[in-house]
This record gives structure tokens, C-alpha cells and sequence, in this order.
């Protein structure tokens, strides 16, 4: 290749280098929305379990915001129920699931309460880890995020959940999960099941922000995240979490 | 919506508590037949690496064929992955941008060296010079069809074809560690989910490649059995007998190494072991305890321990290794459900099972399970057909 | 070099000149005919958070309404619904807020709705008020009494039963189910129209429960022990649940 081809080919390698490169915060804010930066958030919520009443206003609220279908085995965000008896038997249902829920006694129940699940948008997420194309990916604000043009439908990120928070869409044959309504988020809105709570059980926070509702939340509480041991560093954080609860 | 009915359904069999999107089972059958598939060849690949590089030189009539087994069903793995896939015109991106992270994304990069660097080079190696003598006895299609697979060579001299002797051993030499990790990767793929206990395991990749010698060895063995007879040919009992020995050996092994898992689970009794003794108590019963360790590993072990204490007659021998050879695929084929479909049907709560209701047609169902085993004979017989892997001499037998 | 080419076998040759065309082929391919959205991760994660960002937003949030709604905002601060946002039951309202004279949200106004929340289940945290559809004023709407907005109950409950069902009804099974709650807890009157602001008592001394079961009590049909004698480190309760003793 004589010099002239050289030069034009090292144009070309470095001139695409740095299109690259300089995808840098400013140029992703100014992609997103002029003022949004994604290195200045980092997201998480707190969930507490006293609180919670079990209507399910979240459960259908995130169906209607993010599309989920609208029948009762998909879900982005569940609420468990939990009866503990005083024999010491534990059982459990999803709310508003069609099976009979369990005939309770009063008297043989030693605790009983429930409990919001979602995604948790894990530090050391194991389905990012396994996701075979790089189809989902977290974000620099700490939520973690399918690429539903990626994503090739292989369900290994379902395997890999160890909380079940994913589910592939029957319509797109996407892997789906939810998002903390990221849509919502950098728009400065709150995830819809943060909106409707009757009861501010759950509380969102932005962890860089000065100050933030998880504040005094996780101030206040002993904290505690599901499945510890695998490591995962989940950031939903329940207070009053139960240790039946898995 | 007709899923919502069917889930209906499912949801009625539900033991226990399962997290509601653990409904769906996420891989199927289909699963179940790729690493039976990538087993088998693996598995057939060690026997003819047997012959190669530790000449065992009983084994050398089943040389051939077991290149040829393996790759009839080298060529038809990766269909199950493309048929399972939400989005099969997507698969391409394994290529473009593999997430360096995954186990799975080796795929692609292993199944094309294996395919490439191993089997086709070395059948390449082994049949040239034949191809080339067969090429000027046959006409017309047959004739371009082994001059093209040839790729046009010509030179026959015996220095030539002592090159081909010696870079088959090479490339044998490479292909064991090749198969190790083309069956070895597909165990890791399960072994390293943390989030599923039934999975996760060190010794997942050693079972699945242990598992997958017995099942590739059995297999040239019932082909062998199958084939020679086929053909009006005499079966080679001395290298029956030796295919039956290293069957025995790889059984032990399997076999030892399984039971060490299982007594160490009962043993350590982790947080899972109360969910997962119920799903073998319940729902793997039959496929576990009577498919996979009755029927597939501690019945054959018997008929051959049998064999090798009593010595039988060549009749009955012959007829108890096809016995073993076809409950050996029973067992392994088992042992791949088990772990596939096994680890999806306890729920990660660990306090409920769900169930797995195969469709019949359908693009993950039974039949097409069932096409997507057949093919690879189909394809074996054509290879059979073009490259034969026996000379007429040979066929006589010993 | 040329030797050593010269030395190599034909067939070997051969199939290295297939194996470099097909790197070669390969090569181009990745560089030169793919286009760069389809190789480099960081362009795809942009591209993705750009699509998820644009994704259509059904639910407001409730500091929109506020802007336009001055009155119903001003009566739900200050009731028992403050934290209830009015998109929780008037549905996503997004649609609203951009066309508001023709689009309106919904407003539940049958009994059902109320329901969710309200009807009774035993694993709602207590102090949270429950009513039995079926026997709470059966048909009427919840609104004729309760303004949804600052749902004050028309009248102050009577029974405790009406935020502490669940208790009322283990202890409705209990050896204790003749005793009012008040022999043992004395609730200010407030406490039924402000919870939180005062809290009925509770025991604090095992002689209060002595009261009826120490040995010589002069009340007939309870369980007597000697109290000196039976559990001194310990108050009663830590051991006996009084609301579910014993039990039918």
C-alpha cells in the first residue's frame, strides 16, 4: 500500500476512534435530554415491610405505565403474602394470582405480611454478567436495562436471576424486566409504584443526591437485601424484611 | 389469549409457592437435545482419539465411522439453539459483539473451531487420499462431489500420505482438549448459574463431559453393531470387546463422579436440599432414579460387569452390548433432562415446583425434538455413502 | 522461504488457501461491510437508553394535578389519604394532562374500587382500617359517607375492631373474647379520631394480669397460678399471646 492509502487509512481509524471516545457524559446528556447526566444519579429504593398493605396498586400500575401484559403471569413488579403459623409452616401466594388464597385462622397465625418484589437492580448483577450479546447492560445511574433491539431471545438472563424478576414478552420474545421506569427517571418523574403506594412502603432515591428519601430511610431501619449470600449487592433495600423471606 | 389459558393450566399443577414469572419453563426440550448432541460428539471424537493417539489399534475399525458420526451430528447442533431463540434472525450478534462474560458467547467461536480446525481438517487428512482414488473410479456427480471435498488434489505418493498419517495425529492431539471444551463450555453454561443450586456446581462441566463419552462411545458402538451387518460385513469382535471395555471404564467414571455429587449434597444439606429432594421425589422420579441411574447407568454397569466375570458366548455378548449401547442412550439422554428441565421446575424461593408440558407441534415441541434427532442418521448415512468408512476387505472382519 | 513452501505438500497448501480465504472473507466483512451500530457495545447501550427514554409516559405524577386542581389537593393534605396520590384512583392521567377538556380520567365511584385497599385481610399491618364489604353498609357506595378526598368516617368508630380487625378477630376465638380491649388497654377517646397523636396503653407489670390470674383472685373461671412462684423473670405476655389464647 503506498502512502497516500496509509494516510487515509489512519485518518479513518482515528477519526472513528474518536467519534467513540468522545462519547463522554456531555455527549450522552445531550442525547438523552439536554439537561438529564447520567454520572450525577445513582438510583435505589427502599421498601418497607410494615407498611406495606398488600392492594396491589403498584402491581397494575406498572402493568398500565410500561405495557406489561395484563394478565397475571407477567409481572415487572409482585407482591408476595406471607403466613407464618404458629406450627411453624410457612406459606406464601402472589397477590391477585387465581389461585384460592389460603382460608386464614387468626388464632394460628404467628406473623403474616407482605412483601414487594421487583427487580433490584443489582451492583454485581449476574444476568448482565451472563447475557451472551451484551443485550442488557447497566447504566451509569445504576439501573439496569434491556436492549429489546438486542436482545436475541436466548433466556439466559432469566436462568441467572436469582430473584425471578425477568420474564421474556410474548409479543416482542424480548427478555423483559423492570426498568425503576427509567423513562420516568431521568425526566425527574418517579416510578409508578413509588407514585401510587397508599402507604410510602416503598421509597426512591437518587444515592448521589445531597438529600434523598432514602436518607433518614436507610438511617433509621436495619436494612436488609434478598439472597446476601450470592453477592449480587442488590439496591432494593427492605427494612422489617422477615427471614422467611427469599 | 390462548398462552393465558394454557398458564391457566400449569398454574393449577403448581406445588407450593413459584415467583410468578417462573411460570413459563424458559428452555425446553430443545435444550435437552443440544448437549445430548455436542455430547455425542464429543464422545465419539474421544473414541476415534483412542486409535490416533493412543493407538489402541483394536479400535481402528471404528475409526471412521466415529469421525463421520460426529460430524453428521456436529452439523445439526446448533439448530436446537436457532429453534429456541425468541429471536433467531438475531443470532448473528454472538459473533458481532460477544459479551466476553458469558459462557454462552463462546459458542459461535467453539462450535466453528471444532467444526473447522478439527473435524473437517482431520476427516479432510484421513479420506484424501482415498477420496482421490474413489473420485477416478466413480462419474458424474459422485465424482466432481469427492474431487471438490478433495479440494482438487491429486499427489497419492507414499510420502504424501505419510504426511496426512502424521497431521491427523496432530490434529487429534488438538481435538481432545477441543472436545473438552466443546462439551466442557455447555457445562459450564449450567454450572455456573448461582441463582439455581441444582446447577451450580463445580463438577457440572466433568459430569457433562464424562457423561458425554459414555453416550458418544455407546453410540459408534450401536452403530457399529448396526452397520456392519448392513453391509453383509463380519462384526470385529476384538474390537467389540474393546469398545465395551472403554465403555465400562467411562461408566465407572461417570457413574463415581455422579455419586459423589449426590452424596455431598446430602451431605452438606445446603438451604436447597429440602426443594430439591421433593422434586426428586416427585417430579423427576421416574426420569432420574428409574430412566437415568436404574435403566441408563447401574443396569448396563451390571450386564458388563457380567460380561467380563462370565465368558459368554459372542451371540449373547453382541446382544448385550446393543442391550447396554441403546439403555446408555436412554440414561444420558435422561440425565440431560434432568438437569435442564429438573433445574427449572423448583422454584428460586425455594417452596414450590412447577411442571413442563411439552407441546407436540410447535417449534420447541416433541416432534421437532424428535426431527432434530433423526437428521443427523439421515446425514450419516449420506456421508457413509460418499466416504465409506470401511474398504471391502475390512468388512470381512478379522 | 520458497523452500520451505516448496517442501510443504500440496494438499496442505490447499487447505491453507481455503482457510486464509475464509479468514480473509471473514475480515472484510467485520471491518469494512458491517456498520459500526452493529459492532460497538457503546453505541448499542447509547442507542438503547435513548429508545427506553423515549417511551411513552402513561401516569403524571401527582404534583401535576396540583397545578391545575386547587381544591381537592387542599382537602386530601390534611385526611387520612395525604399519601395516596390521586393518580392511584383516578388511574394514569398522563393523557389527561395533555388534552384535559377531552380526555378524563376515570373516577371510581362503586364500591369495588374502595375494596383494594379496605376490605378485610388478616395479613394488612393492624392499626389499618379494614371493613367486611358484605356486612358494612352492603350496596351503598363508600362516598356517600366517605369523601374519598379526606375519607373522615361519618362517625367515630365504635369498636376498635374498625382499624384492629385482625386482633379483634383472633381474640373474637380466645379465651379473652369477653373482655373488652379496654379492661386492658385504656384508649383516650382521641386516639379514634387521631391515631397516631395518642396511643392506648398497655400493661407494663405482671401484677395486672395477676389481677385475674394470681392465685386467690377473686375472679371466677380464670386460670389461677401463684404468681410468685411461676415465671418471675419474665412479664406475662412475653410467653402468653393474650389475644389468641387457648382457642375453640
Amino acid at each position: 500500500m503506498d502512502r497516500r492509502d496509509f494516510l487515509k487509512h489512519l485518518g479513518w481509524v482515528i477519526s472513528s476512534g474518536g467519534i467513540l471516545g468522545g462519547l463522554s457524559a456531555d455527549a450522552w446528556a445531550k442525547m438523552l435530554n439536554k439537561t438529564y447526566d447520567t454520572t450525577k444519579h445513582y438510583y435505589g429504593m427502599g421498601i418497607d415491610i410494615d407498611k406495606c398493605i398488600g392492594c396491589g396498586r403498584c402491581m397494575q400500575a406498572c402493568k398500565t405505565e410500561n405495557a406489561v401484559p395484563a394478565v397475571p403471569y407477567y409481572f415487572r413488579t409482585w407482591v408476595e403474602r406471607y403466613v407464618i403459623k404458629t406450627d411453624r409452616t410457612v406459606s406464601v401466594n402472589t397477590l391477585n394470582s387465581d389461585e384460592p388464597g389460603d382460608v386464614l385462622v387468626e388464632k394460628d397465625v404467628l406473623r403474616s405480611f407482605f412483601v414487594p418484589k421487583l427487580c433490584n437492580q443489582c451492583d454485581h448483577p449476574p444476568c448482565v454478567q451472563v447475557c451472551p450479546v451484551g443485550a442488557t447492560f447497566k447504566t451509569d445511574d445504576g439501573v439496569i436495562l434491556v436492549d429489546s433491539k438486542r436482545c436475541i431471545g436466548c433466556r439466559y438472563c432469566i436462568q441467572a436471576c436469582p430473584y425471578g424478576a425477568r420474564y421474556l414478552n410474548p409479543e416482542t420474545r424480548v427478555a423483559d424486566k423492570c426498568t425503576f421506569c427509567y423513562h420516568r427517571l431521568v425526566k425527574g418523574l418517579l416510578p409508578v409504584c413509588v407514585e401510587v403506594c397508599p402507604k410510602q412502603a416503598r421509597v426512591f432515591g437518587d444515592m448521589k443526591s445531597i438529600a434523598s428519601p432514602l436518607g433518614r430511610f436507610t438511617r433509621m431501619n436495619k436494612i436488609h437485601v434478598l439472597k446476601p449470600s450470592l453477592n449480587t449487592d442488590p439496591k432494593v433495600y427492605y427494612a422489617n424484611l422477615d427471614g422467611e423471606v427469599n | 389469549m390462548e398462552a393465558a389459558q394454557n398458564f391457566m393450566e400449569l398454574s393449577k399443577q403448581v406445588v407450593g409457592f413459584i415467583y410468578p414469572n417462573e411460570i413459563d419453563i424458559q428452555w425446553s426440550i430443545l435444550i435437552v437435545v443440544y448437549p445430548y448432541i455436542t455430547g455425542l460428539v464429543a464422545g465419539a471424537f474421544i473414541l476415534a482419539s483412542l486409535v490416533k493417539v493412543f493407538n489402541v489399534k483394536e479400535l481402528q475399525p471404528t475409526y471412521r465411522l466415529a469421525m463421520l458420526t460426529a460430524l453428521a451430528f456436529m452439523l445439526i447442533a446448533p439448530l436446537p439453539l436457532q429453534l429456541h431463540l425468541g429471536r433467531p434472525e438475531r443470532s448473528y450478534e454472538m459473533f458481532m459483539t460477544p459479551n466476553l462474560t458469558s459462557a454462552m458467547a463462546m459458542f459461535g467461536f467453539v462450535y466453528l473451531w471444532y467444526l473447522m480446525l478439527v473435524l473437517l481438517l482431520e476427516i479432510y487428512f484421513e479420506y484424501r487420499r482415498d477420496m482421490i482414488v474413489w473420485s477416478s473410479e466413480s462419474t458424474g456427480p459422485k465424482k466432481w462431489a469427492l474431487k471438490l471435498l478433495s479440494l482438487f488434489s491429486t499427489d497419492i505418493s507414499e510420502k504424501a500420505v505419510a504426511f496426512d498419517k502424521k497431521t491427523v495425529k496432530i490434529i487429534t492431539i488438538i481435538g481432545i482438549p477441543s472436545a473438552f471444551l466443546l462439551h466442557g463450555y455447555v457445562g459450564f453454561i449450567f454450572g455456573s448459574i448461582k441463582a439455581n443450586p441444582w446447577w451450580s456446581s463445580v463438577m457440572m462441566p466433568v459430569v457433562f463431559l464424562f457423561s458425554a463419552i459414555v453416550s458418544g462411545i455407546a453410540m459408534v458402538m450401536l452403530l457399529y453393531m448396526i452397520i456392519i451387518p448392513l453391509r453383509d460385513g463380519k462384526i470385529d469382535m476384538k474390537c467389540l470387546d474393546r469398545v465395551a471395555s472403554f465403555l465400562f471404564y467411562a461408566v465407572i467414571v461417570d457413574f463415581s463422579i455422579e455419586v459423589l455429587d449426590f452424596i455431598h449434597r446430602l451431605y452438606e444439606s445446603e438451604e436447597s436440599i429440602k426443594i430439591l429432594s421433593q422434586l426428586v421425589e416427585t417430579k423427576l422420579f421416574m426420569s432420574m432414579v428409574v430412566l437415568q441411574i436404574l435403566l441408563g447407568m447401574l443396569l448396563p454397569l451390571g450386564i458388563m460387569v457380567v460380561i467380563k466375570v462370565f465368558r459368554l458366548q459372542e451371540e449373547v455378548r453382541k446382544l448385550l452390548y446393543f442391550v447396554c449401547g441403546l439403555l446408555i442412550q436412554l440414561g444420558i439422554f435422561s440425565t440431560r433432562w434432568n438437569v435442564v428441565i429438573g433445574g427449572q421446575l423448583f422454584s428460586k424461593s425455594f417452596r414450590g415446583l412447577t411442571t413442563y408440558k411439552m407441546e407436540l407441534m410447535g417449534i420447541e415441541g416433541f416432534l421437532v425434538a424428535l426431527a432434530l434427532l433423526i437428521i443427523p442418521f439421515v446425514i450419516l448415512s449420506i456421508l457413509i455413502k460418499l466416504l465409506p468408512p470401511w474398504k471391502k476387505g475390512e468388512l470381512a472382519g478379522s | 522461504m520458497k523452500d520451505f513452501f516448496k517442501k510443504l505438500p500440496e494438499q496442505a497448501v490447499r487447505v491453507a488457501v481455503v482457510f486464509l480465504v475464509f479468514v480473509a472473507v471473514v475480515f472484510v466483512i467485520r471491518q469494512f461491510i458491517i456498520p459500526p451500530e452493529m459492532k460497538e457495545p457503546a453505541l448499542q447501550q447509547a442507542s438503547s437508553m435513548e429508545r427506553e427514554v423515549a417511551k411513552e409516559i402513561q401516569y403524571a405524577g401527582a404534583q401535576i394535578c396540583e397545578q391545575c386542581h386547587e381544591k381537592e389537593p387542599q382537602i386530601k393534605k390534611i385526611g387520612y389519604h395525604r399519601d395516596l396520590s390521586c393518580e392511584s384512583c383516578h388511574g394514569a392521567a398522563q393523557k389527561h394532562v395533555e388534552n384535559p377538556t377531552e380526555v378524563k380520567p376515570t373516577s371510581p365511584k362503586k364500591r369495588d374500587y374502595c375494596a383494594y385497599c379496605h376490605k378485610y385481610n388478616s395479613s394488612r399491618p393492624t392499626g389499618f382500617p379494614q371493613i367486611n364489604p358484605d356486612t358494612h353498609n352492603p350496596r351503598k357506595p363508600c362516598i356517600t359517607c366517605h369523601n374519598p378526598h379526606n375519607p373522615k368516617p361519618p362517625t367515630t368508630p365504635r369498636s376498635c375492631a374498625a382499624c384492629h380487625a385482625q386482633i379483634e378477630r383472633a381474640k373474637a376465638a380466645s379465651y379473652h373474647a369477653l373482655i373488652a380491649c379496654s379492661v386492658c388497654h385504656t384508649a383516650p377517646e382521641k386516639h379514634k379520631t387521631s391515631p397516631r397523636t395518642v396511643i392506648p396503653t398497655k400493661p407494663d407489670k405482671r401484677e395486672f394480669c395477676g389481677k385475674c390470674h394470681d392465685k386467690g383472685s377473686p375472679r371466677k373461671g380464670a386460670p389461677t397460678v401463684d404468681m410468685a412462684a411461676h415465671g418471675e423473670k419474665y412479664v406475662c405476655w412475653q410467653c402468653h399471646y393474650p389475644h389468641t389464647l387457648g382457642g375453640i
